[in-house]
């Protein structure tokens, strides 16, 4: 027997046992976090039924069903397993004050799933979960009754939801173009005063133009108004489940549906609208309503403008610790220095990005080039540019270590046998070892790339922001906006989970936030992967 | 004696195939090597140092023009260092030094006049492991050309043609030139070396073993390519293999220990060597 457990020993089967089990636990710790953000946040989109449960004291609640569970210390020899109760999301936040209510089961006398019940999402106030009264126009009746308001309201959704895209186009890009050369000659005007010049031509032109932009400002407000009086003309009026009334105008509903009388595909194909207008919208509500597209935006060009400059930085440094510097002591030292850097702290980079990139670089690129916009800063504050060199500095030693890796894998024949026709070290080392090492420098983007987009107590100080009011990239020259701020998806996370006045209704928007920043990490990854491969196809080594 | 020096002089077996891969008879070989030829190479009073350890000692010899100059000797015998010390590739070697001269045309090459990068486009080198770059065939030869500054296409095409042709490579690479060279076979391989050492015009051509990981049947195809080549290039060639030394070249030398223990004709080496060492490694009594 004895024999028998030493031969077992020595015969490394349970060497491979642990390291499966290894293996195992660590794909199933992934997977498992993978199902639940996928599970909870591509839940999100589902138009979820609405039960309308009537309970003992004749009241009813309507709402989506949201969970059940046990409650605790309520095992009695009656229920030898505990009275059990559910979650309900009863919307109606204007009227109830809450969004969700437990509900004991024993005080249900029935359940029921109502066909004729709608549920409305709104610009305020989350949803409202109910039926329609009335559908009027001013102080006309329009319509009244369930049937008859609902067949009334949709078209006027519809209608409402064009108007909206104008008031948007009309106040962001319109309007917003108006403010922008306003802004512009205001400081033009600022920068004559402070240089000292009063040449009055000028400033009188100037001038004018800047009453004629006013004027012009003045008009687009006048018809904005128009438009937001033309969202206001019909209204509904809806009852909750237990009749109390609210009157709403269209212009603040943003999608109706009756989810229980929609058929699969119905259910579908919202499914997919419902998906699309996250990716594509902006954030209402403090955040927890709409989309998240300004923080995908946010995330991905930060990332991008991260890659420009840790590339050519980490390769550079590479290069020389490597190919050029003299193998030694001090080579050796800046070598782990590097690898320590990658295990600083990402707060401390933040804190260095502040100190350094905004206040002394931004503030010495404000006195010198804007000073007319002085006291406000344009650079010596929180902006995309910094906040990617941060995260530059922070992933440059990932990139660095890849590169040296790479570089290392160049066979030395490669070297000599450039050298010997012929050519320069620089030579050699642009047309031969720089191709065979680029697989080494993407390894090195895509583990940068994978830390910098997860990466968000740097950004907190450096120039993220709850609601950017602009997106850094747009048809204004020069088009890159390097000194605006932006939103992150990792920062989106943290302000809606955690900041946002009403957290248990923002839970979906996190893990749906949660999803799209784990697919941005991972489309990210594999684009740099497909180079990575096509390059290796390209530079394969021969079997010989 | 004799039935040995038949044996060695013998192509591999697989060489019959091409009577014309044998190389030159031994018996045809210079029987001293001052007689005839130009000295292309000098190597005079020559140490090698790699950091503490000294590599070569006293090297005295001269490399004739146009001939095929073999060093044969053991492992870790100095005979590939001296070969690196002809194109200074050893200069990338860190705490390496050598002391005493080394001519190439009568010139030091380590005078300061002397570029390094053209002394290397003289002085072409194949190596022991094939080490086509991982480019097209077409780039890999083009890249000396390249280098020198060489763009006009049409210039390249050619200079890519001939030194394809003189390499022996041209008829079956012509249809995939701008193919992978790491896709040809190891010999293939090897002879693309080969050409891409011939498109920058080399005067010299240095050879680290470079038939030792190849067959035999790509080994007699370089063998003859020598052959071609010494017709208006200076060949130095270090080997393992005694037979391939006896076979190819005119002058041969014996290293043992970073000394080189005799240097004569090749004739004279696997028949009359004057050093008893040199016949026990020719003779394969050790080594």
């Amino acid at each position: 027997m004895a024999t028998r457990i030493k031969k077992f020993l020595g015969s490394g089967t349970l060497f491979v046992w642990f390291c499966g089990t290894a293996v195992a636990a660590s794909v199933l710790l992934v997977s498992g976090v993978l199902l639940l953000i996928m599970i909870n946040g591509l839940g999100f989109f589902w138009p979820h039924a609405l039960v309308e449960l009537t309970l003992t004291d004749g009241t009813r609640v309507l709402g989506e069903l949201k969970g059940e569970e046990v409650i605790p210390h309520s095992e009695t020899t009656a229920f030898p397993e505990g009275k059990t109760r559910v979650k309900l999301k009863i919307g109606n936040r204007d009227l109830y004050g809450l969004d969700f209510r437990w509900v004991d089961t024993e005080r249900v006398v029935s359940a029921d799933t109502p066909t004729d019940v709608i549920a409305v999402e709104r610009r305020e106030w989350g949803n409202f979960y109910g039926r329609i009264r009335e559908v009027r126009r001013g102080g006309e009746h329009v319509a009244s009754g369930n049937e008859d308001g609902w067949t009334a309201l949709v078209p006027l959704i519809d209608h409402a939801n064009a108007l909206h895209d104008d008031v948007a186009h009309l106040q962001r890009d319109v309007i917003g173009d108006v403010n922008y050369d306003i802004e512009r000659i205001r400081l033009k005007l600022r920068a004559l005063a402070l240089q000292g010049q009063d040449d009055p031509v000028r400033i009188a032109v100037l001038e004018a133009s800047l009453q004629a932009l006013e004027r012009r400002y003045q008009e687009h407000v006048d018809v904005l108004r128009t438009l937001s009086d033309r969202l206001n003309e019909y209204s509904v009026v809806l009852i909750e489940t237990n009749g109390r009334e609210l009157s709403l105008p269209v212009g603040h509903i943003v999608n109706a549906l009756r989810p229980n009388a929609m058929g699969l595909f119905e259910k579908i194909g919202t499914y997919f609208i419902n998906f699309w207008s996250v990716l594509s919208q902006e954030p209402r509500e403090a955040n927890t309503e709409g989309g998240i597209f300004p923080a995908i935006f946010g995330t991905v060009m930060m990332v991008l403008i991260m890659s420009v400059a840790v590339v050519p930085f980490g390769v550079l440094a590479a290069f020389y610790l490597r190919e050029y510097a003299r193998q030694g002591l001090i080579v050796r030292v800046i070598r782990v220095a590097v690898n320590n850097l990658a295990g600083v702290p990402s707060i401390v980079f933040g804190v260095f990005g502040l100190g350094f990139f905004v206040y002394a670089v931004g503030g010495t690129l404000d006195t010198l080039f804007y000073p007319e916009a002085l006291p406000t800063p344009t650079f010596g504050t929180g902006g995309i540019l910094w906040a990617s060199l941060t995260l530059a500095l922070l992933t440059v030693p990932v990139v660095i270590v890849a590169t040296e890796e790479g570089l290392s894998a160049v066979p030395r024949e490669y070297r000599e046998g450039s050298l010997a026709l012929g050519a320069t070290k620089i030579e050699s080392m642009i047309r031969v070892i720089l191709p065979c090492a680029l697989p080494g420098i993407l390894t090195g983007l895509i583990l940068a790339v994978a830390r910098a987009t997860g990466e968000v107590a740097p950004l907190m100080l450096t120039g993220v922001v709850k609601l950017a009011p602009a997106l850094p990239l747009d048809h204004h020259f020069p088009f890159i906006h390097f000194e605006r701020k932006f939103m992150h998806l990792g920062f989106h996370i943290f302000d809606v989970g955690f900041q946002s006045p009403n957290v248990e209704a923002a839970k979906p928007m996190v893990y749906v936030t949660t999803l799209i920043l784990v697919m941005v990490v991972i489309l990210l990854n594999l684009s740099a992967v497909a180079i990575r491969n096509h390059m290796r196809k390209k530079f394969r080594s021969a079997a010989v | 004696m004799h039935a040995l020096i038949d044996r060695l002089t013998q192509p591999p077996h697989t060489a019959r195939r091409h009577p014309q891969a044998t190389g030159p008879d031994v018996a045809s070989a210079e029987p001293s090597h001052d007689a005839h030829s130009e000295p292309k190479i000098t190597v005079e009073a020559a140490d090698f140092y790699y950091g503490d350890k000294q590599a070569l000692f006293n090297i005295n010899l001269t490399v004739p023009q146009h001939k095929v100059t073999a060093f044969i000797g053991p492992s870790g015998c100095g005979k590939s260092t001296l070969l690196r010390c002809f194109n200074r590739l050893n200069d990338l070697v860190e705490e390496s030094r050598l002391v005493g001269t080394i001519r190439l045309d009568g010139r030091d090459i380590h005078d300061p006049s002397v570029d390094v990068t053209d002394l290397r486009t003289k002085v072409g080198m194949v190596f022991q492991k094939v080490n086509p770059f991982p480019k097209s065939v077409y780039q890999n030869v083009a890249y000396g050309p390249q280098l020198k500054g060489i763009r006009r296409r049409a210039r390249l095409d050619d200079i890519v043609e001939t030194s394809l042709q003189g390499a022996g490579l041209w008829e079956e690479v012509k249809d995939r030139l701008h193919h992978s060279a790491l896709g040809l076979s190891g010999g293939q391989q090897q002879r693309l070396c080969i050409a891409r050492a011939l498109a920058v015009n080399p005067e010299v051509l240095l050879m680290d073993e470079p038939c030792s990981a190849l067959d035999p049947i790509s080994t007699a195809k370089i063998e003859e390519l020598l052959h071609a080549l010494k017709s208006h290039l200076t060949v130095v060639i270090v080997t393992h293999n005694m037979q391939q030394a006896a076979r190819i070249s005119d002058f041969t030398g014996f290293f043992l220990m970073g000394e080189l223990i005799e240097y004569d004709g090749t004739k004279e080496i696997f028949t009359n060597p004057s050093d008893r060492r040199t016949e026990d490694y020719v003779t394969g009594r050790f080594g």
